[in-house]
């Protein structure tokens, strides 16, 4: 198995910090924005640029949330049965401007289930879509992204993997070549 | 991350192992959630359809499962035999076949007979679910009584549980029994000896017949009701005579050294027992019981019909 890295842990701060400023373009105090990180991987990202966002806005106060859409999946009864992450949303979109924020996009499929996850928490005004790594030409869905780190092409047979501090340690990105 | 349960049925909590209750539990506190959110649905099930059979009475149980499936989005069937062909002599799997011949994925069934949905998981190509089996499980119950004591104290490891009453008649208290030891849980069934089965102690539990000594021991009292129905024969001499020696009241739970916490898997005889000021008291998690039923019922019925290829 050889990898190779797409993203060193100073790239990532940089891409992070630009994602942030795009997003503050748009959003400006993110006055009806809410920030909404899709489990499993996708909260970490969130996390950050919550965090972030948070200090260049002075605003402490923006909603954020973790969703979980296991319980939307379209390839239940198909495979081994994933197990649920907790869900963390203490609060409704109905009316805001919506970013959901995912790790890495590559079949839509989990975008797909993570938008039906959010409309039971009502109608948002607006939904976007920032992801760290699009993985081009390979999705399954019409489902494009607002907001990107990085775009990769990519075969079937490659993974993206994204690492983090608070959960493997460093903050790194490696695509890896299954052969 | 994929995990799945190791046994194709839910018969009886006997055939489940420790590490299924827990994915249960944690599948359940999702779904916790889920039915406290303004939108109580997820699409899950939606290619499923589930049929509940039941050839005994039930109240609670039987819209439990169904609010569960709902909940699921699965397409639920509701048969009971009072109003069925059974009543015309079809034999159990004859029914059971000609339900599933319409296209139905899961079957949950109650049924008088002990036996009858372990008979069936034999002889039918589907997933049973048994929502109680005569005098023998009934393994959700048993799953949402300790849910909720999780709930109650963080863990079920360590805790005192004591089951008190008919414990002859009760499923539920044979699958209580089992769940609360494979998650180490100490048992004590107490009641009088007429109403204790035989041979109990080969269980591992404890057998007491002192009520006070029970609730000075436990952390939990589960008061389960005298099965009038499945008694033939006298097990003692009234009811007025069982509540006084039995039966759970506020003097008795007020002159205890610590705060027991009082369940009841229902129906409540209110003055048998239990008492009301009993049942409506802080102590009680009644109700939290039936709110974690439909959680754990949900978890039970993803977890199984995921397994199906």
């Amino acid at each position: 198995m050889k990898k190779k890295e797409l993203f060193s842990s100073q790239d990532l701060e940089i891409t992070l910090d630009r994602l942030c400023h795009q997003l503050l373009e748009n959003h400006e105090d993110f006055k009806d924005t809410v920030i909404i990180g899709l489990q499993p991987r996708g909260i970490y990202l969130a996390r950050r640029l919550h965090k972030k966002i948070s200090k260049l806005t002075k605003n402490p106060k923006i909603p954020f949330g973790e969703l979980d859409a296991t319980f939307y999946r379209d390839d239940f009864r198909k495979r081994q049965p994933v197990l649920p992450k907790s869900m963390n949303m203490d609060f409704i979109v109905e009316d805001k401007n919506v970013v959901l924020v995912d790790d890495v996009l590559h079949t839509g499929r989990t975008i797909r289930a993570g938008l039906d996850a959010l409309l039971d928490f009502g109608r948002p005004r607006k939904v976007e879509l920032l992801v760290l790594i699009d993985r081009r030409f390979s999705r399954h869905l019409p489902i494009q992204p607002d907001y990107v780190g990085k775009r990769v092409d990519t075969i079937v047979s490659q993974n993206v993997k994204v690492e983090w501090k608070e959960e493997d340690g460093h903050d790194r990105v490696w695509l890896i070549l299954n052969d | 991350m994929e995990q799945s349960l190791s046994v194709k049925h839910l018969i009886g909590i006997k055939d489940v192992t420790a590490k299924d209750i827990e994915l249960i539990f944690s599948t359940a506190d999702n779904f916790k959630q889920i039915i406290n959110r303004p939108i109580k649905k997820v699409p899950s099930l939606r290619d499923v359809t589930i049929a509940n059979v039941f050839f005994e009475n039930s109240t609670r149980t039987r819209i439990s499962f169904e609010l569960a499936e709902r909940r699921l989005s699965a397409d639920t069937l509701n048969f009971s035999a009072s109003s069925s062909s059974v009543k015309k002599g079809e034999t159990l799997i004859d029914t059971i076949n000609n339900i599933l011949a319409m296209k139905v994925d899961m079957i949950v069934m109650r049924h008088p007979s002990p036996g009858a949905c372990s008979f069936l998981a034999k002889h039918v190509d589907s997933i049973i679910v048994n929502a109680g089996d005569g005098t023998h499980e009934h393994p959700t119950q048993a799953l949402l009584d300790a849910f909720s004591i999780r709930e109650k104290y963080g863990e079920v490891k360590g805790k005192k549980v004591a089951i008190v009453g008919d414990i002859l008649h009760s499923r539920v208290a044979l699958s209580n029994i089992f769940c609360l030891q494979k998650l180490g849980a100490e048992v004590v069934v107490c009641g009088p000896p007429t109403l204790i089965p035989k041979h109990i102690e080969s269980l591992g539990v404890r057998v007491e017949y002192d009520l006070m000594k029970t609730l000075e021991w436990c952390d939990v009292a589960n008061m389960l009701r005298i099965q009038m129905e499945r008694q033939d024969i006298k097990y003692f001499p009234s009811l007025r005579e069982y509540t006084m020696q039995y039966g759970l009241n506020k003097e008795r739970l007020d002159s205890l050294s610590k705060q027991i916490t009082v369940m009841h898997p229902g129906p409540i005889n209110r003055g048998v027992e239990i008492t009301s000021d009993v049942a409506d008291s802080k102590q009680s998690i009644i109700l939290d019981q039936v709110e974690n039923g439909v959680a754990i019922r949900m978890a039970v019925l993803y977890l199984l019909a995921a397994k199906k290829e």
